[in-house]
């Protein structure tokens, strides 16, 4: 508050209110604590945004990154300084990996203990210097607002990602006016925006005369808003498209156009077209190893890449690329897309015969399992989440094989709807992701597919779902065995599970009911969809649904780590003597 | 190929760190790496030696391009460049070492910068290699201590690294 001596002074806790306010943030997602109590206590006395109060700093993190996620906003978490700080680490790893904008502030001891070994001080600008796009460290009160400002700017341009800003205690604490700036001045940091335009015709007239064409894109169409661009872009030229685990509804999939996801886990149809292709078109994808597997086996077919990503060290990083554009890949698309329309291309007998051949792979039926056991098969509960949420669903997952079972057979017709950790594989996002996408859209369906690894890696936040009446259905595919481990030791490590099984689970139903929520435990196939059907009309109660399923279901298609895209193994169900 | 990198970058806090954290975290070399401010006190300017293919040394100038603190970034090798290291060794300098360390330095275009009754300090500035090459004229058994300040390097003629 203002004193009298200076007017228009105020604490360095209230401005970072206040900044946060001028960037319009709805939502903080934080967890309280010694250094960061000025500002809670600022945060007390506001009604700018609400302060979403988490179980676990990580859960922090990860709830504002889904929230970025959701919205394109830049997600927010504060948490304090310390262990406070080191929990919010792999929050922060995670949205890095994905590109991610946020900004996580953070307390800090106060300026004279730095360096001293003071209660709860950890070096957190050192500590998140690999994995954050930036970060600050603020000494004085009248830089937080230019820094914070300069946060957001940072954290949403360019190529995005997490910011930190550490901000000791006794800087909270003094006073001195504020006054936000309206732009960011940075000589250093001035991200490309529009692509060279040179390129960008040889692109076009490269897919125009390819007689195997193939498009692929990744997580820069989701973030970079480029889905509806991208669409028309494909649609014209009227090639195949694949999407990877962080683009999947960059493009819908239930188009004809779509070959699925591709990848170690990709379908048999988008692997072999990526394999096979003459002119690749990469738009916002990296190229990176649980992608296209060895880069040698990639090179042992001739084929032009032409590579769209805003980050000029994403291209020619893992393969050799001989047509770069460095832009925003709306732009990019939007520039494409006049010229296709300038000169519409004509229908060739090549690229029906390439139709032919992807009709073909795709007559592999790739993702077709064992619809009559007596057991529930993982695939078939994803397949009737996506009838009973008709498509509509925000899905968030955690990490294993119902996160690949989620993304091949979930069909994501649109972007943002599909959220979890791609690049640096985080178990325990699931459940703070779908909060994140509640906030962020409170009249939605959210679903939380995963495994009983995963749920307990963060399960603490059934607490905060209660307490913010976030009606989320999870769904526990719970099979007892962390099951991309053990799929792992099976195929290459001869059965031996070494503490793949998972023991002493607890009963998820109770577990759930004493948190405040509904618990299922369904155990027959022939109960699956009446379940789902249950779940999702209780609109405002989580419920945590429990699907006891058959322990040996394993992913397929799968490329082995170190093979190659053509080299899939494929479940027993499918024929494959042609591979 | 070994590569001399020259950047500009923000004089603060923390900086040095971003630069070195990403060379050992994505595993580039460093042969030697010097710092220190320009006449603008807003600026450091670095010069990094390290050495690889051209698609590692492509990504290297890309992901230092990338670190937000960093303004400018140029590979000397793409031109024409001047380089030179500054090294201070002291010897041995009793008896008949003491001429020939006299007449080594004078040879070397070296310069006695501290005397003492066994000992000279020699400053030498050069290449590494002339600077290899006097440590090997002066034999292990003369040489008590050096000091390397790494390699400071500038474009010929008009290339130029400014903001």
């Amino acid at each position: 508050m203002a004193d009298s001596a200076h007017p228009h002074q105020i604490t360095g806790a209230e401005i970072v209110i206040r900044c946060l306010d001028q960037e319009n943030v709805q939502y903080v997602f934080g967890y309280p604590g010694g250094a960061v109590l000025h500002i809670y206590d600022a945060i007390y006395k506001q009604d700018h945004f609400k302060h979403i109060l988490v179980r676990h700093e990580q859960a922090a993190v990860h709830a504002a990154d889904a929230f970025a996620r959701a919205t394109g906003e830049v997600g927010v978490a504060l948490v304090t300084s310390g262990p406070g700080a080191t929990n919010a680490i792999t929050g922060i790893a995670t949205a890095y990996m994905d590109s991610i904008p946020l900004v996580v502030i953070s307390g800090q001891v106060p300026v004279p203990a730095i360096g001293l070994d003071a209660f709860q001080e950890v070096d957190m600008v050192g500590i998140t210097r690999p994995c954050v796009k930036h970060n600050f460290l603020v000494k004085d009160v009248k830089d937080i607002a230019s820094t914070i400002k300069k946060a957001f700017h940072i954290a949403k341009t360019g190529r995005p990602g997490p910011v930190v800003v550490d901000i000791p205690k006794d800087i909270t604490a003094h006073k001195t006016e504020f006054i936000y700036p309206d732009t960011v001045e940075m000589r250093s940091y001035n991200p490309v925006t529009k692509g060279h335009s040179g390129q960008i015709k040889k692109a076009i007239k490269l897919l125009m005369e390819a007689k195997r064409p193939m498009v692929y894109t990744g997580g820069g169409v989701v973030l970079g808003d480029a889905s509806e661009a991208m669409v028309k872009l494909v649609k014209a030229l009227g090639v195949p498209v694949t999407n990877t685990l962080m683009g999947l509804g960059g493009y819908p999939s239930t188009d004809k156009q779509f070959v699925g996801m591709l990848g170690m886990h990709g379908t048999y149809e988008a692997n072999m077209a990526m394999q096979e292709c003459d002119v690749l078109l990469a738009v916002g994808a990296r190229f990176d190893d649980r992608v296209i597997g060895n880069p040698n086996h990639f090179y042992s077919k001739d084929r032009t890449i032409i590579h769209v990503d805003i980050d000029p060290s994403s291209i020619s990083k893992r393969v050799k690329v001989h047509v770069p554009i460095v832009g925003e890949v709306k732009s990019v698309l939007a520039e494409m897309n006049e010229l296709v329309a300038a000169e519409p291309p004509q229908p060739s007998a090549a690229l029906k015969a390439w139709w032919a051949q992807i009709d073909a792979w795709r007559g592999k039926l790739c993702l077709s399992y064992d619809k009559s056991s007596s057991l529930i098969k993982p695939q078939y509960v994803i397949e009737k989440l996506w009838e009973v949420t008709k498509g509509e669903a925000y899905v968030t997952s955690d990490v294993g094989q119902h996160q690949m079972w989620a993304a091949q057979y979930y069909k994501f017709d649109k972007p943002r709807r599909w959220i979890n950790s791609g690049g640096l594989g985080t178990m325990g996002v699931g459940l703070p992701y779908a909060m994140g996408c509640q906030f962020a859209d409170p009249s939605a369906q959210v679903a939380c597919v995963t495994g009983e690894g995963s749920i307990q890696m963060n399960i603490q936040e059934l607490s905060t779902c209660k307490q913010y009446h976030l009606p989320i259905k999870i769904i526990l595919l719970n099979n007892r065995y962390l099951g991309m481990v053990r799929q792992w030791q099976e195929f290459f490590y001869e059965n031996r599970y070494s503490e793949s099984y998972m023991d002493s689970l607890p009963d998820f139903v109770k577990l759930a009911e004493s948190y405040g929520h509904v618990g299922m435990n369904i155990e027959k196939p022939a109960d699956v969809e009446g379940a789902l059907s249950d779940a999702f009309a209780m609109k405002d109660r989580l419920v945590f649904m429990n699907f006891i399923t058959d322990q040996k279901e394993n992913v397929f298609p799968m490329i082995e780590a170190g093979k190659g895209l053509s080299e899939m193994i494929l479940s027993q169900n499918i024929d494959a003597e042609d591979l | 190929m070994r590569h001399i990198i020259s950047l500009l970058m923000e004089n603060e806090a923390g900086a040095l760190s971003r630069v070195a954290g990403l060379f050992s975290a994505r595993g580039y070399n460093i042969e030697s790496l010097t710092v220190a401010p320009t006449e603008d006190p807003t600026l450091s300017r670095m010069t990094i030696v390290t050495s690889g293919s051209d698609s590692v040394i492509e990504q290297i100038i890309k992901q230092l391009n990338k670190l937000i603190d960093v303004v400018k970034v140029l590979d000397l090798n793409d031109g024409k460049y001047i380089e030179r290291e500054l090294m201070l060794v002291k010897v041995k300098a009793t008896g008949a070492f003491r001429e020939e360390m006299k007449r080594m330095c004078d040879i070397f275009r070296g310069r006695i910068i501290d005397v003492a009754d066994g000992t000279f300090t020699i400053e030498l500035t050069g290449s590494g290699h002339k600077l290899d090459a006097f440590l090997e004229g002066l034999g292990q058994t003369a040489i008590l201590e050096t000091v390397r300040t790494g390699a400071s390097g500038i474009g010929r003629g008009d290339r130029i690294l400014k903001v």
